[in-house]
């Protein structure tokens, strides 16, 4: 038989109001979700018209499981991702116009222009690290926790990677590490199927990537990576148990990319059917009609909200786009404390 | 002042941050209950318990991830990496992580950690426990790198390590863990980035680094007898690296030799030769010269191992060929 990957979900959303959201909540994340899709959108564009340099890692179609899972957690929680991490950064507060302003190398930008697409971080917000190399964040994450654990802090560690880092000697490291200290430390794996160019079941042994949870003793569970209120719950009930010092759990989730691996990567090798079947199982509509369901929102409150987060790309990333470069003296600085 | 061993040494300086800091721990493979391959960290996990010593699995990318993840949130984590050789496995971590944290952050954090580990040869361990590995991360920005010769330095260099707000690469040279040496602890902190001068001399400057030191000094010894005045230059520093204490040297003496445990493409001596060429080439009165390995992995062979690392004989006949006395 062949071997199939998990599929990604366009089912709608069928929980219940979760009980600690309020409906200003509900509707934040839906702002949130819009602001990151907006983003992302004016990213691709500001790159297009060579304001944007490099190389940068859209995450359209990802927007549920950075929104859930921000919501799920505390502000003293440390968080660890990618560098498809721009939806993350979003979701847990960072300044869109120190976000874009950092894209277009400005000294204005959350880490002076030095850093760029892959490495956004904010450690006022405890958003610890963006790493460009797979694998290499989950040590780090690991680290984080065990720092809260040794010094008796109520705090996790909420480290977000791809299915492509599923394979990588760094991952396997850390997540023994993880379970044998008990760190207080949730994974996230945010399979969207390709890694890079490769589909997950190519590349991996495995096409639950949860299943690796089994092989350190802790708990995985696959979910629909397009339902952020399944995010938000999971990753809710997986930060208890960290906090509660049980040990790591593991939430795969499956999202939709909508895009191809990096701005420069037209996605040729996806199926033309599946690209508009992703489109579809957009998490942003499913989210809407749920609001709209519940009588959360009306439509017409929904398409406000939408114009009121475009506009705040607009005017964030206009400010960036003024902002001056950076000093040539800040070439050499900051490289030691 | 004190006699004691650079293990001792070593150890000391470990213990004395931890009583001293509750943010300093220690983290790597066999260092709790058993006490660490070398007995190094021999004694300090009764001292100090589970919740200062965290013994590791075999997985130095973890380990050193790991002890990043605590720098950055706080703490002021020395890892142990047991060989030097193993910093091949674990480079990812050190070079695109831990060296470039701080930078690609903006200056938002900064990573203080210490991984120390054990280097050299002389000890038959063969090609894969053998290397020093110090010269590779040279080329990194963002690391320091520390390479203590004696007792006294390597106590009083740790300590300033681990009070470092930046990562310190800090190499122990395994062949001279049971060397005994003076320690005098009140002496105050490092200084670091300052090479030492342990032997005046006029005629000619040795620089080395670990265990070359000892045997640079020896040659002096050796030398001085044939009427040969050899001033001996303990770079102990890598990063930084202080070309001016050997220019200072050079511009009395004339003459530079540099002698080190790596192979000579790419090795340290190239950079302290091409820095004093390019700032004092007029003080030269002869070709700088340089004694490395062979090109070549180290060998096992006891024979072999002894013809491949620097020795006493070989800085003594060069330093003599370079002053035309051969």
């Amino acid at each position: 038989m062949e071997k199939m990957p998990i599929l990604p979900s366009g089912d709608p959303i069928r929980q219940d109001k979760p009980e600690a959201l309020s409906d200003k909540d509900l509707l934040a994340m839906y702002s949130e979700m819009v602001l990151i899709r907006e983003a992302e959108e004016k990213v691709q564009s500001l790159y297009m018209k060579g304001l944007i340099h490099g190389t940068t890692h859209l995450c359209q179609g990802q927007e549920a499981v950075s929104v859930g899972a921000a919501w799920a957690i505390k502000p003293q929680d440390y968080v660890t991702m990618t560098y498809r991490g721009h939806g993350h950064a979003l979701a847990r507060g960072m300044d869109p116009a120190k976000f874009f302003a950092e894209l277009m190398g400005r000294s204005a930008g959350i880490n002076k222009g030095k850093g760029g697409s892959m490495h956004l971080c904010d450690f006022d917000l405890n958003l610890i690290g963006a790493f460009g190399i797979i694998g290499a964040g989950i040590p780090v994450a690991v680290g984080a926790a065990m720092s809260a654990k040794l010094r008796g802090e109520d705090r996790i560690s909420v480290n977000f990677f791809g299915d492509g880092t599923t394979n990588i000697g760094a991952f396997h490291e850390a997540l023994n590490m993880a379970a044998i200290w008990k760190a207080p430390v949730v994974f996230i794996c945010e399979n969207n199927i390709y890694g890079e160019f490769s589909r997950i079941d190519e590349t991996t042994a495995v096409t639950r990537l949860s299943d690796r949870a089994a092989a350190y003793g802790m708990p995985g569970v696959t979910i629909n990576g397009n339902n952020v209120i399944e995010v938000y719950e999971e990753v809710r009930k997986a930060a208890e148990r960290a906090r509660s010092g049980e040990g790591p759990p593991f939430i795969e989730c499956v999202p939709s990319r909508q895009r191809g691996h990096s701005r420069t990567d037209p996605a040729k090798y996806r199926p033309q059917q599946e690209v508009e079947a992703w489109l579809a199982y957009d998490p942003i509509r499913l989210f809407k009609d749920w609001l709209i369901e519940k009588g959360i929102a009306t439509d017409a409150q929904l398409k406000e909200i939408w114009e009121s987060m475009k506009a705040v790309v607009d005017k964030t990333a206009e400010k960036a786009e003024q902002s001056p470069w950076p000093s040539l003296d800040e070439l050499t600085t900051e490289t030691y404390a | 002042m004190i006699t004691t061993t650079y293990r001792e040494a070593i150890q000391q300086a470990l213990a004395d941050e931890m009583a001293a800091d509750p943010s300093v721990v220690l983290l790597g493979e066999d260092i709790g209950h058993a006490g660490g391959p070398f007995k190094v960290t021999e004694g300090l996990y009764e001292r100090f318990g589970p919740s200062r010593i965290l013994d590791t699995p075999i997985a130095e990318t973890g380990i050193v991830g790991c002890a990043i993840g605590m720098a950055i949130t706080g703490m002021r984590p020395v890892a142990e990496i047991m060989f030097s050789d193993f910093l091949m496995v674990c480079m990812d971590q050190i070079v695109n992580n831990a060296a470039k944290y701080r930078y690609m952050s903006g200056g938002q954090t900064s990573v203080p950690m210490v991984i120390r580990t054990s280097c050299g040869g002389g000890i038959r361990f063969g090609a894969q426990h053998s290397q020093l590995g110090e010269t590779r991360l040279m080329q990194f920005p963002g690391l320091k790198i520390f390479a203590p010769s004696n007792p006294h330095d390597a106590y009083h260099m740790l300590r300033a390590a681990i009070r470092d707000d930046n990562p310190v690469m800090f190499f122990e040279h395994k062949a001279m863990y049971a060397r005994k040496g003076e320690l005098d602890k009140s002496a105050g902190p490092a200084q670091v980035g300052k090479a030492r001068v342990c032997r005046e001399g006029k005629d000619l400057t040795i620089v080395a680094t670990l265990m070359m030191v000892g045997r640079a000094l020896e040659a002096a010894e050796q030398l001085e007898k044939e009427g040969i005045s050899a001033e001996v230059v303990d770079l102990r520093y890598l990063r930084p690296l202080d070309i001016d204490t050997v220019i200072a040297s050079v511009s009395k003496t004339h003459n530079l030799l540099t002698v080190e445990e790596n192979h000579a493409l790419g090795g340290w001596g190239a950079e302290v030769i091409t820095g004093t060429v390019e700032l004092a080439m007029d003080e030269l009165d002869s070709a700088p010269r340089r004694i490395t390995l062979p090109d070549a992995p180290l060998p096992f062979s006891p024979v072999l191992e002894d013809a491949a690392i620097p020795s006493v004989d070989a800085i003594v006949a060069k330093a003599r060929s370079m002053l035309g006395q051969a």
